[in-house]
């Protein structure tokens, strides 16, 4: 295969990354913070779909408006799981909790296609495109990509600058020193859900203005969400974010020199072997 | 570390949820009525159609064009057998979201529970695969109104019909056209759906063009469900392709046209499967303009009482202008081929009533076997042979391409063959 297609195909990659890496920071950031693997990720992001493709059909909203009533309806709803799921089996083992949010999972589905169905929806806008000889970068993915970057911000100044971030830190770090110390845990794991829970939609939101999708589309985003967070090391945000742009780049490289089918194959290799090699992933798990 | 070793698991799960996410949604579909009259009798016909899922748009094409069907019937007082007694066909169907595992749990149910009299076909090679499995499996008939997979029909089935031309036929003259059009066109990329249908379709056509003196610098296939056609795209561009063929169905097909728009591919030919036709692909603006579609018919079709006389076979229902009139007068919408197929195949399967006087299923059976008609949708012959029973053997494709008219608007053209053409087709320059 031409090398022509090596440098659009890894834009593309990367660009999609960054998304890739927004849906796998709210992941990471819920099992940071208390050991929560939650199976709800995918139906969620796909809730981040419909939030966005509902606000634009159905009441003509700008999609970028969208994926901020996204972000602040995730928050709302990650808070509500948190409750009602994942509270009462927060000090239980780590199969409780997993098998709670893959209930949520199942609630969330179950429910939305009764609703959605799974027919194909789309969210379509033109924001025009940037050309250079063979690479066209689309409006919409530029988007993304800024969008991407500023909520990834924005969580870090949260983390780092605010009193409520430190001490969601402060509760990931030692929940017991950090209850002696005041903190209310109990609200700040809650916080922590809703933020994850945001992250996730907010990633949905993003990728409705990029591509078609049914309440069936969260899951693939999902699985790429483990490996990424497997590959930059589960509970670090950082190791998230690059995680995502590994996998974007990969899987944009990859089809220049193997039939895009593979692709998914060559991720759940690296995935195994990450696993089996250096299972804190390559930037280390959460310290 | 023992919290990573869970990911593992949690893969295991999120694949079960995968599996198991598709919920149920209650089918809508007419109940029978309860009998008129002595010598009228309900004829109950079952089929599952794609409400929802990735085939709903064609499918409802499709299903459409079934209800019309009995609307006429209906209307003309029945189906008249040769005794007297009159036959008055009522619908009875189910939603199959677009999922072969309730298509056979659906069929199974309008057999054994519904007692149905006799099937038509869901939507999609795939859907209808698994439809003419459960149909085979408890020996009753069914005329396929939406299938044009090969492998389907060379099962050696014994009850299963197919009123479309098979998937073999479908980008032949695609080339043929895109040839007489340039004949320096020399390099074309393939990039196809990886299911039966479109595998079928490729099957043939890849070899064809190859035979043609075609260089094929790109042939690959992509997943039931993709989204995101770039990583094809770059390649094609890369390898920089006179024309591209291939496709699926509706949703990828429309999203692929889209997106090789955007990525401004300078394919001088693009021809996909499905989508082109379906009068709703003109949404997606002026990606549309220049695509070329494989149709099973157009409105603009010209089967008549003397192409039937020139073929030496009967002509039964409707003109295309008929059937084109009363569909749009029903449906405030263009008939696409999909709808053409439903109507089709409910006057199959009302021919064979007629000429067997009865609804025996073997009698049936046999006068299905004898069927050789031209209606307004071209003309209809079945194979007998073993291994290749009831596979459309005597209906051609026709290629539309979506053109800009003098005022700016798009609008399909029939392109192909050219004794038919309502336009010349026309290469992006």
């Amino acid at each position: 295969m031409s090398l022509e297609a090596l440098l659009p195909s890894a834009i593309d990659g990367l660009m999609l990354g960054f998304v890739y890496g927004l849906a796998a920071l709210g992941l990471t950031l819920i099992f940071g913070v208390m050991k929560v693997i939650n199976l709800s990720h995918g139906p969620i992001i796909a809730l981040g779909m419909f939030a966005v493709f509902i606000l634009f059909s159905g009441f003509g909203v700008n999609p970028y408006l969208g994926v901020l009533a996204a972000a602040l309806v995730g928050l709302l709803l990650g808070v509500a799981i948190y409750f009602v799921a994942v509270d009462r089996v927060i000090n239980a083992t780590e199969l409780t909790t997993l098998l709670a949010t893959f209930s949520v999972n199942l609630m969330i589905i179950g429910v939305a296609t009764v609703i959605f169905t799974t027919s194909p929806r789309s969210v379509d806008i033109d924001l025009g495109a940037l050309r250079a000889g063979n690479v066209t970068i689309l409006g919409t993915h530029g988007v993304a990509v800024a969008v991407a970057i500023l909520v990834a911000a924005a969580l870090y100044g949260f983390l780092f600058r605010t009193r409520p971030g430190k001490s969601i830190r402060a509760v990931a770090n030692n929940r017991a020193a950090a209850e002696l110390m005041g903190i209310d845990s109990r609200r700040m794991l809650a916080l922590a859900f809703g933020i994850g829970t945001a992250l996730a939609m907010t990633s949905g939101a993003l990728l409705a203005t990029l591509f078609s999708f049914t309440i069936l589309s969260g899951g693939t985003y999902e699985l790429k969400s483990f490996v990424i967070v497997v590959l930059g090391g589960l509970g670090n945000p950082t190791g998230a974010l690059v995680g995502g742009l590994v996998i974007g780049l990969l899987e944009g490289v990859l089809t220049v020199f193997l039939p895009v089918a593979w692709v998914p194959v060559v991720e759940y290799v690296i995935f195994v072997a990450v696993l089996l090699l250096r299972p804190a992933g390559l930037l280390g798990a959460r310290a | 570390m023992r919290s990573i070793r869970f990911v593992g698991l949690t893969l295991v799960l999120v694949g079960l949820v995968a599996s198991a996410c598709g919920g149920t949604t209650p089918g809508g579909g007419a109940s029978p009525a309860p009998s008129q009259a002595t010598v009228t009798k309900d004829l109950i016909i079952g089929f599952t159609a794609s409400q929802t899922g990735a085939q709903n748009v064609t499918s409802k094409r499709q299903t459409d064009g079934i209800q019309l069907w009995v609307d006429d019937v209906t209307k003309a007082g029945g189906i008249k057998l040769k005794d007297g007694s009159v036959l008055m066909p009522k619908v009875k169907f189910y939603d199959d979201e677009s999922k072969t595992d309730r298509v056979q749990a659906l069929y199974t149910k309008l057999i054994n529970d519904d007692k149905v009299d006799f099937l038509l076909s869901p939507y999609s090679s795939g859907l209808v695969k698994a439809a003419a499995v459960v149909t085979e499996q408890n020996g009753r008939l069914m005329v396929t109104a939406g299938g044009a997979d090969d492998v389907t029909m060379e099962q050696g089935f014994k009850g299963v019909y197919q009123v479309y031309a098979p998937g073999s036929k479908y980008l032949i003259g695609a080339i043929d056209l895109m040839l007489k059009l340039d004949p320096t066109i020399k390099k074309v990329a393939i990039v196809n759906e990886k299911d039966s249908f479109s595998a079928s379709v490729v099957a043939a056509a890849n070899p064809y063009a190859k035979s043609k003196g075609l260089d094929v610098v790109v042939a690959e296939g992509y997943d039931t469900g993709t989204t995101d056609f770039n990583p094809f795209i770059n390649k094609i561009q890369a390898a920089s392709p006179d024309a591209i063929i291939g496709g699926g169905h509706f949703e990828d097909g429309t999203t692929f046209a889209k997106q090789l728009f955007e990525k401004r591919v300078n394919a001088r030919f693009v021809a996909l499967l499905v989508a082109p036709p379906e009068p709703t692909f003109k949404d997606i603006g002026d990606a549309a303009q220049f695509i070329v579609g494989p149709s099973q018919w157009e409105p603009a079709a010209k089967y008549s009482a003397e192409t039937a006389k020139a073929a030496n076979v009967p002509y039964y229902g409707p003109t295309p202008k008929e059937f084109t009139d009363r569909y749009v007068a029903k449906y405030s919408s263009q008939p696409s081929y999909q709808s053409a197929g439903g109507y089709a195949a409910g006057l199959v399967l009302q021919k064979a009533l007629e000429d067997a006087g009865s609804n025996d299923p073997a009698k049936m059976q046999a006068a299905l076997d004898k069927i050789d008609l031209m209606l307004f949708y071209g003309r209809v012959k079945f194979s007998l042979d073993a291994k290749t029973h009831g596979k459309q053997i005597a209906h051609d494709m026709v290629y539309v391409q979506w053109q800009k008219g003098s005022d700016g608007k798009l609008a399909t053209q029939l392109v192909w063959p050219s004794d038919a053409a309502t336009a010349q087709a026309q290469l992006r320059k």
